[in-house]
Order: structure tokens, then C-alpha cells, then sequence
């Protein structure tokens, strides 16, 4: 176990230099920050001024040990735009970004679910055909063009919802969260809906898919010749087995919507990190930029990391070993 | 891969197969009208949208049905700039597409040569390979594109080359779990006993009998492409504003919606959704009838 878990780690810490060798080269060889804080009437002493101030006249290797060192540090750098560390602006919109996938994840999952085993049980009904014909499209339209539709009905047409913005907050634990207020739940419906859409497509094949193997397995043949009533089967033996691979998914799913979350926010305006990298990108903030990719990427790193720990741990055949290609 | 049917080409019997399914006939009718609106769509539009010439600013923002006030019909009305949205659509259905399908062959190409060395050679060239392949897929395609265009910047040959990048590990991953069952098939062993070459083996052989299953995967990607695509450019990260495809567009209207100017995205949204789902009906249905369990 222990052996799985340090190779898995070496492995996640060799993602993470790639990651940030890619993300810094990427941002700081192409283009020229030096232009964003150049006035026009610059000239060229103003402008080696401004090279030697940002560093920029040194090699980039030296560059990016000075990067990576402030970057342990947990300093990404000042904000053009905003001019505080681009990490505080960061923590400061995370809570807002969390709370909107997690309450993805809770919709995705409490609707997903069953659907999925009502399509596995009665896989020939027409049920199970208009879950399957919801689930496709839900997994193959474009997010943005359901929140769109969302915004015409529930907001433009009818009036029910708020179209943008976070509601009303309260203080929990020094984290501003919207959840637990009315205005909040009003202002959260529609983005997380619109978010929860794909992985809830995901849950829904991967049960239904999970359902077909594990009901007509041995041990459930045996379950139901031992008298064991249907619904215990149902709860206790099939789910336990569909959940592995269900876990597994969400689990690497979840930086995804942390991915999806961009454009669930661009468009119902709700002030999280993914807003705040678009609004980045127009005025070319890059230290913002770079600042949200690199904690992006850490995230996911760190996610594929705990998701593989727990699959081991739910299923051990996998640290032994067994590569499932 | 028990199926007899995806080791030959596709029998005449495979075509009735396809065509039983009233959905699958509907799709494949809709997804050719738009590779054909798309192909000659400086013929069949109105007028062409990018040319200032033609557009006039008295226009904009006309609701469908209106007429120019020169008398010219808007019959999908017009945009904030005073675009004929029937236009700006038709173009932007032929960059959409042009998009997909460029992107959609040259990482099927990649992916294909990839999986097939991987296949054929094995050992540690498999191994190195797969590793790779297994690394990008355990990124969700939007993160890497979005990082991609970040650093790129906007432009069709940026936005092909992104879509690129997070296509071909699919084809790569597909074609070499093909290839590997055809690569221990007699046909095989008979080619090396004839002494033939290793390239004639892997692109006259073990190829030929990876294409039903690349086909499927294909369109199924291209649908995707297409929809990230749209998305990227929704988000003003794809292509830049001179060469709209039905994102951006979407995107264009976004700003009219909450005063009620709904067609400006709505109507561009439809033919986005008509092209993706049809493109997956259709994948779904080649899935179906040429079983490469998938």
C-alpha cells in the first residue's frame, strides 16, 4: 500500500513540474507584460527600467527558479489590476467556485443515481429510452447554450429566477457561503443545475452500465436464490459494486467542473474563480493568469492523487497492479 | 471482439442495418444539409455577412421577418451590427464544421499512427506511448484547451491546433485497443510469414480492419470538437471575432438577451444543437450496427 502510494505521488509531483515548467514558459515567453505597464511616452531607458524591475532581463531559467521558489512560498505574484497577490484574490473567490460544484455534484448525483437504476433495472422500457435520449444530450450539448436557454426561460421569460450574480452570504467558519440562505439557494439554483448537467450524464450511463454487469453476476444470482428481498440487493450488493467505478469518475470529474465552472460563470456572472480568469484574460492580467492555471492544475493533481487512493483502497486488485488496458 | 462483420469492409447488409432506424436517417439527412449549406455557402447566403459593403448599422437588431429599409428580407432577422443573421449563420455553420473536421482528421491521423506503433511494436515503445496517452486523458479536454488558448491566443489554426491536443490520445487509445486484437489475427502471422514489410502490415493490414471502429470514434469526436469549440469561442477564447463560427455568434447575442432579443442566440444555438446531436445519432448508430464494442 504504502509502496502504491509513494509511486503515485512521485508521479503526481512529475505531472506538477511539467505542468508548471509548460504553464510558465507558455505565459512568459509568448507576448510582452512589459506594454501593460508602459505608458506611451516610454522611452527606452523607462522601458530597461521596467525589464529590470520585472525581472525580465535575467535568463528565463533563472526566471523560473525565482518563479518556482515564490511559488513554494505560495506567492504568485501581484495582480496587474487589482494589485494585491494574485493568491488572495484567489481564496478570496474560491469559496464561491467550491460551493457551486459542490452543490453540482450533490444535484448529479441525487438525480443521477436513481435514474441510472431505473434505466439498468427495465433496460428495454421507455423509460429507460427517454433517460438514455436525456442523458446523451445533457453529456453532448454545450453547457452554455443550456444556461442560456435557462436564462430566456426562468429569468427573461418568466421571471422566477435571478439571471446573474450570487445571492445573499453569511459568514460560516470565516467562509462567505451562500447556501444557507434563501436569497443564496435562489441565486445558486439555475448556475449549479446547468453545472451538475454533465456529470449527472455521466452518473446516469455509469450506473445503468454498472447495473447490467453486477445484476447478472453470480453473487447476485446467489443473493436472490438465498431468499435476500430485492431491495436489500439493490442497496447493499449491487450499489456497493456500481460505486467504485461511479467514485472513481466523479472523483476525476470534479477538476472538469472545476473547468466547466468558467463557463457556468461567465454566464450567469457568479463571482468565482473562473469569472475572475476570463475577466484576467481580457485586460491581460498575467500574473492572475498564470496564478489560476498553476492552482488549477495543482488541484487536479492533487484530486487524481486522492481519487486513485481511494479506488486502491476500495478496490484493492488495482495497487496490485492489474493495468485495466 | 468477437463481431464478424467490423473485420471486413462494411457489407451491403450493414448499410439496411443502418437504415432501419428512422432517427439514424434523420440525423444523416441533417448533418449532410449542413456540410452542403456549409460547402457552398457563399452561393445560397443572402449576403455575405463580413463584407462592411453589404451590412448597414440602419438594421441592426431587426427581429426575424422584418425587411431592410431598402426593402430587402431578414427572414432570421439581424444582429446588433445589422448582420442578416441567416448569413452570419450559414458562415458560421462552414467554420464550425471546417473546424471540427479539420481538427477531427488530423488528430485521428496522430492518434492512428500512435496506436498503431503502440500496438505492433509493444514493449516499452507501448508502454512510453500509452503512459503519455494515459497522462492527457486524465486531464478533462477543456481545462488543457483553455490553458492551450490562454497561452496561444485566438485564431483558427490556434484553436485547430488545441483541439488537436486534446483529440488524438482518444484515437490513439481506441486504435491500438483494435489494433492489438487484429495484430495476433492469422492474416497477420500469414503477412510476416510472406515477409512483408512492417509499414505494408500496419497500414495495408492491421489499418484497413481498424477503420469501422475509427469511424465511429470519429464522428462521436468531431461532435465533441465542435461543441468545444463553440464553447471556447463562447467564452472569447477561439477564434477571433472576424471568423465567427456558431459560438461566437451565440456569444455576440448573449449581450441582447436579457433585453429580449432572443434571436441573435437562440437561432445560431439551435443549429449548433441540430449538428451535435445529429452527429451523435449518428456514431451512436455506426456503434450499433457495426459493433466494434466500444
Amino acid at each position: 500500500m504504502t509502496e502504491f502510494i509513494v509511486k503515485r505521488l512521485l508521479q503526481a509531483l512529475l505531472v506538477l513540474a511539467v505542468m508548471t515548467v509548460l504553464v510558465f514558459f507558455g505565459v512568459n515567453v509568448i507576448g510582452n507584460p512589459v506594454y501593460i505597464f508602459a505608458s506611451s511616452e516610454c522611452d527606452q531607458p523607462c522601458l530597461d527600467a521596467i525589464i529590470k524591475d520585472l525581472g525580465l532581463d535575467r535568463p528565463i531559467w533563472e526566471q523560473y527558479w525565482v518563479f518556482i521558489g515564490n511559488l513554494l512560498q505560495g506567492d504568485l505574484g501581484n495582480s496587474f489590476t487589482h494589485g494585491v497577490p494574485a493568491m488572495s484574490l484567489i481564496w478570496q473567490r474560491l469559496p464561491a467556485t467550491l460551493e457551486l460544484a459542490f452543490c453540482a455534484l450533490v444535484i448529479a448525483l441525487t438525480v443521477g443515481l436513481p435514474l441510472g437504476v431505473a434505466a439498468g433495472l427495465r433496460p428495454t422500457h421507455w423509460t429507460s429510452r427517454v433517460i438514455m435520449g436525456f442523458s446523451m444530450i445533457a453529456f453532448s450539448v454545450p453547457i452554455f447554450w443550456i444556461g442560456l436557454i435557462m436564462i430566456i426561460v426562468f429569468s427573461v421569460s418568466l421571471g422566477w429566477m435571478p439571471a446573474v450574480g450570487r445571492g445573499d452570504t453569511v459568514d460560516i467558519l470565516g467562509v462567505d457561503l451562500s447556501l444557507f440562505t434563501l436569497d443564496g439557494l435562489h441565486h445558486l439554483a439555475m448556475p449549479a443545475f446547468t453545472l451538475s448537467l454533465i456529470m449527472m450524464a455521466m452518473v446516469i450511463r455509469l450506473t445503468r452500465a454498472g447495473m447490467r454487469e453486477v445484476l447478472f453476476s453470480d453473487y447476485i444470482k446467489f443473493a436472490r436464490a438465498n431468499g435476500i428481498r430485492e431491495r436489500r440487493i439493490l442497496t447493499l450488493h449491487v450499489m456497493r459494486n456500481i460505486l467504485i467505478p461511479i467514485v472513481t469518475v466523479l472523483g476525476m470529474e470534479f477538476g472538469g467542473v472545476i473547468a466547466f465552472a468558467v463557463v457556468v460563470e461567465s454566464i450567469f456572472s457568479w463571482p468565482g474563480v473562473g469569472k475572475m480568469l476570463i475577466d484576467a484574460i481580457a485586460v491581460l492580467d498575467r500574473p492572475l493568469i498564470v496564478a489560476y492555471l498553476i492552482f488549477v492544475v495543482i488541484m487536479f493533481v492533487t484530486l487524481n492523487l486522492i481519487t486513485d487512493i481511494i479506488y486502491s483502497l476500495l478496490d484493492p486488485r488495482v495497487r496490485l497492479g492489474g493495468n485495466s488496458s | 471482439m468477437s463481431g464478424t462483420v467490423a473485420h471486413t469492409a462494411p457489407a451491403p447488409g450493414v448499410w439496411r442495418e443502418f437504415f432501419r432506424s428512422p432517427a439514424a436517417i434523420v440525423a444523416l439527412a441533417t448533418f449532410s444539409g449542413f456540410c452542403l449549406v456549409a460547402l457552398f455557402a457563399p452561393w445560397i447566403a443572402p449576403q455575405n455577412p463580413y463584407d462592411l459593403a453589404q451590412v448597414d448599422i440602419m438594421d441592426s437588431l431587426l427581429p426575424p421577418g422584418s425587411e431592410s429599409w431598402t426593402g430587402a428580407p431578414y427572414h432570421l432577422g439581424t444582429d446588433g451590427q445589422g448582420r442578416d443573421m441567416l448569413s452570419a449563420m450559414i458562415y458560421g455553420i462552414r467554420i464550425s464544421l471546417l473546424v471540427g473536421l479539420v481538427s477531427g482528421v488530423i488528430a485521428l491521423a496522430v492518434g492512428t499512427v500512435v496506436g498503431l506503433v503502440a500496438a505492433y511494436r509493444g514493449g516499452w515503445v507501448d508502454t512510453i506511448l500509452m503512459r503519455i496517452v494515459d497522462l492527457q486523458l486524465s486531464f478533462p479536454t477543456i481545462l488543457v484547451a483553455l490553458i492551450l488558448l490562454v497561452i496561444l491566443g485566438r485564431g483558427v489554426d490556434k484553436i485547430i491546433f488545441a483541439l488537436v491536443v486534446v483529440q488524438w490520445a482518444y484515437f490513439a487509445r481506441t486504435v491500438r485497443g483494435v489494433a492489438l486484437v487484429e495484430s495476433v489475427r492469422e492474416y497477420v502471422d500469414a503477412a510476416k510469414g510472406l515477409r512483408l514489410g512492417h509499414l505494408r502490415i500496419l497500414f495495408g493490414h492491421i489499418l484497413p480492419n481498424c477503420l469501422p471502429t475509427m469511424l465511429v470514434v470519429a464522428t462521436m469526436q468531431m461532435a465533441a470538437a465542435i461543441s468545444l469549440e463553440a464553447t471556447l469561442s463562447f467564452l472569447g477564447l477561439g477564434l477571433p471575432p472576424t471568423r465567427p463560427s456558431l459560438g461566437l455568434l451565440i456569444a455576440n447575442g448573449f449581450d441582447y438577451l436579457q433585453s429580449g432579443r432572443y434571436w441573435i442566440s437562440v437561432l445560431p444555438g439551435l443549429v449548433l444543437l441540430a449538428i451535435i446531436v445529429s452527429a451523435n445519432v449518428l456514431g451512436d448508430r455506426m456503434r450499433d450496427t457495426l459493433n466494434p464494442h466500444l
